[in-house]
């Protein structure tokens, strides 16, 4: 059996800050095995970056342990890079080099000779569409090309394991499209990749398993359909009344199949293993004491149900 | 793309991978030097060449005219364009090398971490910082090769500069270390300065540093102001000029050997030794 191609062991990284010490990541523990595409998934500000920052070297973890390939990424960093290809969330193109340039020095960077990484940097030209932007200096790209570059250059040398921070954040649909059916296919072809992101669509479609990150800790863990049947995955119906829904929550508690119930100054929300009909005796409930329902919805089990279930608050962008 | 993803790059020894990746670094800066020498040439020439030409042409030729000795006391001492030669070779080679390292260094380290094109490459983060080093000291010594042919040229007839070198190898060791003391000196404080704060700290420091740096007067005629000529000490600017005018004018009075050579080979391993640490710290976050 051979070692797994990422493995974390209570992870931590805590920043010094201006204002204190931010508590970015609180023990993260995964494991990847080899030919895995696995999407950490979590709303801004979750600690996505830094988990695959610590992953990839860039970061200095506090406590807790990682390995790519069976390398430790604290004990020896260069080893790990040889190893990894990262496309970052910002845009950390050379900008003293042409878009060509930045994929031919990345080769040569690992080894590659002078012709073999011009070739290789051909090859990416054409694999990511960039062949009318070849010789682009970096400030002249748009923001899905820069993008494109940035995910061409980490696949420089070939790595064993490709680190993608947001790779579609901001970019028009059509593009974003397209860059989908380039990782799926470089998945396809066995490439191992860990990829964040904080569109469940994109998780949702891209992604063999997701981790739900939040607050700097992985909530759950799993394939997304699983996610979506396993225990806490449930529908949940949101109605919103004029008046203080109380009464109507003490009848939503004692209904079958509701796991939970949460009320605000005028909403109630029920998870539900099963959701049908709960709408209907919500309303009859209110309107017995006088309430009358003014929005109401019911969302079927998701990755936004199984993140607000889990967190008990709206996944936010 | 489907047969090459799955072969792999060889793995070899670190050390020499190291190396590599360092001189495939070194090809890169070349190449960007290349594409900009142009540019590189008229920063770098500008402020010597114009010095020497007021101060070792015009001047001189004014004062072989009517009323020119308000400008130069005559005397029998080195012309005056002995003393500039070795004080603007060292101002060039210094402010060359701290801005080859320190302004493009400024820039990948803001909002979007350039630096990390670099700091992934497979090789520790401190040789990184050293390659940054090796390549700002190279472009020291390029701007000591541009500005020298104007400083040894212009000057006022029968005014050539005393260019008299008699041991090339310590020639050699100055030059060396004044252009590595530069770039390590850019590498350190292109970590520590906010990007939105350079033009206002370059400000700051390039008059009085070149001032005081006895790039336009030799450091022993600072004698009959002994305060200050204690306080420049502080300046490595004092020691870059001194080197060269012991090395290149020998004419002219000047430090001793040993004060400004403990100084610069000291200070430049000292310096390169934090400006390491310090990139390393400020880039592994
Ligand atoms: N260099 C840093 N210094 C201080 N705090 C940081 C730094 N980088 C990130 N943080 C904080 O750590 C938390 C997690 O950030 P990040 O990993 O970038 O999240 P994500 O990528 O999921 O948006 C945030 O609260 C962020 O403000
Ligand atoms: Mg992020």
């Amino acid at each position: 059996m051979s070692d797994p191609a990422i493995a974390a062991q209570e992870l931590c990284k805590t920043y010094a800050g201006s204002t204190g010490p931010v508590e970015a990541v609180a023990g993260v523990d995964l494991t990847v095995e080899a030919g895995e595409f696995l999407g950490l998934l979590g709303p801004n500000g979750a600690g996505k970056s830094t988990t695959i920052g610590m992953l990839t070297t860039l970061v200095v973890p506090t406590a807790g342990r990682a390995q790519v390939c069976g390398v430790d990424v604290v004990r020896q960093p260069v080893e790990v890079k040889r190893r990894i290809g990262m496309a970052s969330q910002t845009n950390t193109l050379d900008r003293q080099l042409t878009v060509f340039e930045n994929l031919e020095f990345r080769a040569r960077y690992f080894g590659m000779g002078a012709g073999a990484a011009r070739r290789r940097a051909t090859e990416l030209i054409e694999l990511l569409e960039l062949g009318d932007r070849k010789d682009a200096k970096v400030h002249e790209l748009s923001g899905g090309q820069t993008k494109r570059v940035v995910i061409a250059r980490a696949l420089a040398h070939r790595p064993d394991v490709l680190f993608l921070d947001e790779p579609t954040a901001g970019i028009d649909p059509q593009t974003r499209h397209n860059l989908w059916d380039t990782l799926r296919t470089l998945h396809t072809e066995g490439q191992t990749i860990l990829l964040t992101t904080h569109d469940m669509a994109e998780a949702e479609t891209l992604c063999g398993r997701v981790a739900i990150i939040d607050h700097g800790s992985i909530l759950a863990c799993d394939e997304v359909e699983r996610l979506k049947t396993g225990t806490g995955a449930e529908s949940i119906v949101t109605v919103t009344y004029d008046g203080d829904p109380a009464p109507a929550c003490a009848t939503a508690r004692d209904l079958p199949h509701v796991s939970r119930v949460e009320a605000t100054e005028e909403r109630v929300r029920v998870f539900t293993a099963e959701a049908d009909g709960i709408l209907g005796q919500l309303a009859t409930a209110g309107a017995e004491h006088g309430l009358a329902i003014r929005d109401a919805s019911t969302m079927r089990p998701s990755l936004e149900t199984v993140f607000l279930t889990m967190t008990g608050r709206e996944y936010r962008e | 793309m489907t047969a090459t993803q799955l072969q792999r790059t060889s793995t070899q020894p670190t050390t020499m991978s190291t190396l590599l990746t360092f001189r495939i670094m070194l090809v890169r800066e070349v190449r960007v030097i290349r594409r900009e020498f142009v540019s590189f040439v008229l920063r770098t020439i500008m402020q010597p060449f114009f010095f020497v030409f007021v101060f070792a042409y015009v001047l001189p030729s004014m004062a072989a005219g009517e009323g020119g000795a308000m400008f130069v006391g005559a005397g029998d001492g080195p012309s005056y364009s002995t003393v500039l030669v070795p004080g603007l070779l060292a101002s060039s080679m210094l402010f060359g090398g701290f801005m080859a390292v320190s302004m493009p260094l400024i820039m990948e380290l803001s909002d979007n971490n350039e630096i990390e094109d670099r700091v992934l490459a497979p090789l520790p983060v401190w040789a990184v910082g050293l390659e940054k080093i090796v390549a700002g000291a190279l472009q020291g010594l390029l701007a000591a090769v541009v500005v020298f042919p104007a400083l040894y040229l212009v000057h006022a007839e029968g005014a050539a500069p005393a260019i008299d070198v008699a041991n090339w190898p310590l020639l050699i060791v100055v030059l060396l270390s004044v252009s590595l003391l530069a770039s390590a000196l850019g590498l350190l404080l292109g970590t520590v300065i906010d990007a939105r704060k350079i033009s206002t700290i370059f400000g700051v420091i390039v008059v009085p540093v070149t001032m005081l740096g006895c790039v336009y007067y030799p450091w022993s005629a600072l004698e009959t102001i002994p305060w200050l000529q204690v306080l420049v000490l502080f300046n490595p600017m004092v020691y870059a000029s001194e080197g060269l005018r012991a090395t290149l004018t020998s004419g002219v009075g000047h430090m001793d050997t040993w004060a400004y050579l403990l100084f610069l080979v000291a200070g430049t391993g000292a310096l390169t030794w934090l400006a390491v640490r310090s990139f390393t710290r400020r880039v592994r976050r």
